[in-house]
């Protein structure tokens, strides 16, 4: 149900009609020719809503227009200024058209009235343009987004490329891992599966902290270095606030998930089938290769999936380790969220997210099947 | 899995190659969570091994317990320094955590063995697409969730409140429970409940008498698991709780952005005892439910 109403809001635009109703209707029945101003009914129709608004409802629409091109905010501004002015006095103009491009010339301006029509309808796509770095230009073609105002697209990529580093390194450190709990007798293997379950109950915070004092550069593991002579005391590494923390931490924060499916596909495979292997004359590697990774196939795509999915969605850790270039799209949802108030643009980035996410799970389901899933 | 006798040099090198890598990985797992323990203790106002800490025999000087101080608001002279503040905050937090911990696991238990029992019928109609529907909090990335909530709540007036977040809570926390419950009811024997039924015991009575002492480890540890994640949980905290409504994730998380100080490490390490409690609880659990099912520990 919320999600269902975020996939709502992301395409949401009937605040600013409830604003602007009768100024949309005329401009619908503008036939918009290029380079030309609307008629002057238009301009009517907006001078008596400035005129008559209520002001928080107004403010609103106005961030919403500046979304489409921004300048729209100081134009409606200045202008609603003069017309409350001319109100008050009680002068009402003969020509609404001269006298709001007298108030302020940017609308004898023909590309305002243009980003306009990106805003008349009632559901629009711009929060998804805006996502993946597009925007309207002045003939409502979707163009590419400014140079210096591309940041989504190389969020994206970033938050997919940290994601498979992540779910990499998680298979390469859980296989082995997983193998041993597997294969050792119950009594040791409970005691070490401790190892893997005491990460898993911590609190994620607990281990973000954690990584951080173990990073930084005054921190454990670069003391440990330094006391071993391997580094200079002024040649200490910076692992934490850049990428290389961010994995690192997800790692290991996210390594149970991929160790404990693994360890319960591996727990059923028959140990017999190896040496059955070796006995028909395959070398150890080849018997391993052709015999026991492929029946362990279900339990890594479960992993890597579980682990993958985690990772694209996470926030916590990437925003406190990650520092300024670590930032994935997680934190850009909760910084639309909380601090610009871009709820549109955040529905939508969040609304894309979901969509990889449902293609991954789909897949998920597909391989092991969603009752398959384990909690140690 | 020991080498076999006639393994070759080759062979053994790999194995012991093989175990050193699993050592390195376990070490790799628990050794942050370690090393946090011995920083809570420090005298040093910055999170670092300083170097009277390394000495050896110890030296009483270098170790304190000011930071546990500070954690539980007494904040005498020797407690305050300058980049550390000292506020009743960590208190606060930590009753607001449990309250909320206990309310929503105690909805979340409630509803999610409801919602176990319902779904293992074996004539309950719609079962794969309520189970999806009931497990997609956990699968679905936080971030989403959150987002959503916060948009739904908004409309609602549900925002700001500690209903609000008490509610968001339960929904995280129901599928764990529905899960571990599910797996519980994998042994039952059905044919209990309609012999309790046949000599006349109401559902009711027969849920409370007959059905839930036979799953009640199941729904003890469904309700750990719901405990922690509501616990544990610092983005829903974020964007549904006001500023006053403080929780220990959430001034945790403030207290790492801000000013990164020892008083942290000694909630880290109260919560790593935490957790290590409810692990050997619910280990405990499980081996007591599995030998109540009957099914041998191997």
């Amino acid at each position: 149900m919320p999600i269902g109403d975020m996939l709502l809001r992301s395409v949401d635009d009937t605040q600013i009609n409830t604003v602007f109703p009768k100024t949309f209707e005329e401009y619908n029945k503008w036939d918009k020719q290029k380079d030309e101003l609307p008629p002057e009914e238009v301009f009517k129709a907006l001078f008596e809503e400035l005129a008559y608004g209520d002001k928080i409802q107004v403010g609103r629409a106005l961030t919403r227009m500046n979304y489409s091109k921004s300048g729209w905010k100081s134009l409606i501004k200045k202008t609603s200024r003069a017309i409350k002015k001319a109100v008050k006095k009680n002068e009402f103009p003969e020509s609404y058209k001269d006298f709001l491009i007298d108030a302020n010339e940017n609308w004898a301006d023909p590309t305002f009235w243009y980003a306009m029509g990106q805003m008349v309808n009632k559901q629009t796509p711009i929060y998804y343009y805006n996502a993946i770095d597009m925007t309207y230009d002045q003939d409502q073609n979707v163009v590419r987004q400014e140079e210096n105002r591309r940041v989504y697209v190389q969020t994206w990529i970033k938050t997919l490329k940290v994601s498979v580093y992540v779910t990499f390194f998680c298979l390469i450190l859980g296989f082995p891992v997983a193998h041993l709990l597997a294969n050792l007798p119950l009594r040791y293997s409970n005691l070490l599966m401790i190892f893997v379950l005491l990460p898993f109950w911590t609190s994620l915070l607990v281990r973000t902290t954690a990584w951080i004092v173990m990073l930084q550069q005054q921190g454990v593991i670069n003391g440990v270095l330094v006391w071993l002579g391997i580094l200079g005391d002024d040649g200490r590494l910076s692992m934490v606030y850049n990428e290389t923390g961010t994995l690192i931490a997800m790692t290991q924060i996210l390594l149970p998930f991929m160790i404990l499916p693994l360890y319960s596909v591996m727990r059923v495979i028959p140990k017999s089938h190896m040496r059955a292997a070796q006995n028909l004359g395959a070398k150890p590697a080849m018997a391993f290769w052709k015999v026991y990774l492929p029946q362990t196939i279900p339990g890594m795509s479960a992993g890597g999936l579980l682990v993958f999915v985690l990772a694209i969605g996470y926030f916590i850790t990437p925003e406190l380790v990650g520092g300024k270039d670590g930032k994935l799209i997680g934190s850009w949802i909760a910084y639309h969220l909380k601090t610009t108030l871009n709820w549109g643009l955040c529905a939508a980035l969040g609304a894309i997210l979901l969509g990889v996410m449902l293609i991954f799970y789909w897949l998920y389901n597909k391989i092991v099947g969603i009752d398959n899933i384990k909690l140690g | 899995m020991a080498l076999p006798s006639y393994a070759s040099p080759v062979q053994r090198t790999y194995y012991y190659l093989y175990l050193f890598f699993c050592g390195v990985v376990f070490f790799f797992l628990v050794a942050p969570l370690i090393a946090i323990v011995p920083i809570s203790f420090s005298v040093s106002p910055f999170m670092v091994f300083t170097d009277e800490m390394l000495q050896w025999p110890p030296n009483p000087d270098a170790w304190s317990l000011r930071w546990y101080q500070n954690m539980i608001g007494n904040c005498s002279a020797d407690v305050v320094s300058s980049t550390v503040p000292c506020s009743n905050k960590w208190m606060i937090g930590t009753v607001n955590s449990f309250f909320i911990g206990f309310t929503s696991t105690f909805i979340a238990t409630t509803l999610g063995t409801m919602a176990a029992l319902g779904l293992s019928r074996p004539h309950m109609p719609y079962k794969g697409l309520i189970m999806a529907i009931l497990i997609s909090p956990m699968i679905v990335p936080l971030i989403i969730t959150a987002a959503g909530m916060f948009f739904f709540y908004a409309r609602v007036n549900l925002v700001y409140t500690f209903t609000g977040v008490i509610l968001a809570h339960v929904a995280l926390a129901t599928p764990f429970v529905v899960i571990t419950v599910t797996a519980t009811l994998v042994g039952f024997d059905m044919n209990m409940v309609k012999a309790s039924q046949s000599l006349g015991a109401k559902p009711m009575r027969t849920f409370f008498k007959v059905i839930m002492p036979l799953i009640l480890p199941g729904i003890i540890s469904g309700a750990l698991f719901a405990f922690i994640t509501s616990f544990d949980e610092v983005v829903i905290v974020m964007f549904m709780a006001s500023l006053d409504q403080l929780t220990i994730p959430k001034q945790m998380w403030a207290g790492i952005r801000q000013e990164i100080s020892p008083v942290i490490l000694c909630m880290a390490t109260c919560l790593v005892a935490l957790s290590i409690f409810l692990l050997t609880t619910v280990e405990l659990l499980r081996r007591r439910s599995e030998k109540l099912r009957g099914i041998k520990a191997r």
